[in-house]
């Protein structure tokens, strides 16, 4: 044994005491548990013993214990009635989260499809957007875009999907399906499919307020698409709007920039 | 996956296809989207970076879908990434030859963006 170690010995001899002296209470204490235990069963045993020879205490006894069921049953009763009314909770939460979910997407298509509407100035590029936006998020399959020719009275078709541009008949403004419809402003909106180019099944009328744009009528859905869903009818009177702003700006932003470089040339043939 | 954070690939040609797709699928953990807006442009994209999920057109430009499914799937270092077709093709045929390139999922237009994204959440196994 070292110097250092045999220096360390009555530190470590008190160290230990001190824990035997922890162990001998803690020991204690579980023997007092003990015998009060003991106590506690001894009192119980005497009770039962009593209450079977002395039927006034029998009574008693039975009478707490159907007490003590009874409490606990209506406890049993109001936890399960909670659960239910918890269960029904989370089932309407979960169908609110549905809706909620559901009315979100149809929110971010709307969005996007306005979005994209008013991107450009470009007349081409605003056709192409219609056309994606008829394809993508309506799922029709035969459709033109007619736009008025205001000289002619004529509503055109300028771009389509599913036949050649050409193949759609042009259309006089408040004559036939798609030109009274463009001129009241009334939709048409049928289920099914249409073979005759002149007569879709949904005719959306494209005005400015109350001026005449131009429409969108489709003939024919994609095959996976069924019918119509209450986001359809939103599209359709979001294109109603927002599909004649766009064309009726960049027409307006077409004429002036031929007008400005008409000026242009006028300028420059003057200054040379 | 990047810190939990999902890398998706859409490969479409139209903006507002894209737009929309990735409007829906930012709402998975704040999922980073990459755009191509061509098959060619998509295989240049997923060649040289790493993505967790690629949803893919048909009818493209430059490149169709179909092809760029069967480039991906040819390529070894890619051959385990879900791929999502989003098509207006519905006719059962089309499906079947998209599903027997490699493609893990068909859905058809007009998408519904929920489907879309249990879709992506099965794949990218979220849970």
């Amino acid at each position: 044994m070292s110097d250092d170690e045999r220096q360390n010995l009555p530190v470590r001899a008190e160290e230990f005491l001190g824990m035997f002296r922890r162990g001998a209470e803690f020991t204690k204490e579980l023997l007092e548990e003990n015998q009060r235990l003991r106590r506690q069963l001894v009192e119980v045993e005497d009770r039962q013993t009593t209450a079977a020879g002395d039927d006034v205490e029998w009574s008693k006894l039975r009478e707490e214990l159907i007490a003590r069921v009874r409490t606990l049953e209506s406890e049993r009763e109001d936890v399960l009635e909670r659960l239910r009314a918890v269960e029904e909770e989370n089932r309407l939460f979960a169908g609110r989260y549905l809706e909620i979910e559901e009315e979100n997407n149809n929110l971010a298509n709307l969005y996007v499809a306005s979005y994209q509407l008013h991107s450009t100035l470009d007349l081409g590029e605003v056709l192409k957007i219609i056309i994606e936006i008829v394809i993508n998020l309506v799922g029709a399959e035969l459709f033109a875009v007619y736009v008025l020719d205001e000289r002619s009275g004529q509503l055109e078709a300028v771009a389509s999907e599913g036949a050649e541009v050409k193949t759609f008949p042009s259309a006089p403004l408040g004559s036939g399906p798609i030109g009274e419809s463009v001129l009241s402003g009334e939709m048409i909106l049928e289920e099914g499919a249409s073979q005759d180019l002149d007569h879709p099944v949904v005719n959306i009328p494209l005005r400015v307020e109350d001026r005449p744009i131009g429409a969108i009528a489709i003939h024919r859905l994609l095959s996976q698409k069924e019918s119509f869903s209450p986001l359809d009818h939103e599209l359709f009177t979001l294109l109603a709007g927002h599909a004649a702003t766009a064309i009726f700006a960049a027409q307006l932003h077409g004429h002036s920039e031929r007008k400005l470089n008409t000026i242009q040339g006028f300028i420059d043939l003057l200054t040379k | 996956m990047n810190e939990d954070r999902p890398r998706i690939l859409i490969v479409e040609d139209s903006p507002t296809m894209r737009q929309l797709l990735a409007f829906a699928l930012k709402r998975l953990r704040g999922a980073e989207i990459v755009e191509a807006s061509d098959g060619m442009d998509g295989l240049r994209k997923i060649t040289s970076d790493e993505f967790d999920l690629a949803l893919i057109d048909i009818n493209m430009p430059v490149m169709d879908g179909l092809k760029l499914i069967s480039l991906i799937r040819a390529e070894g270092s890619l051959r385990e990434i879900p791929i999502v077709v989003i098509t207006t093709e519905g006719a059962a045929e089309d499906r079947e030859r998209a599903l027997s390139l490699g493609a893990n999922e068909y859905l058809t237009k007009p998408i519904q963006a929920n489907k879309v994204l249990a879709v992506a959440r099965s794949l990218l196994k979220l849970g």
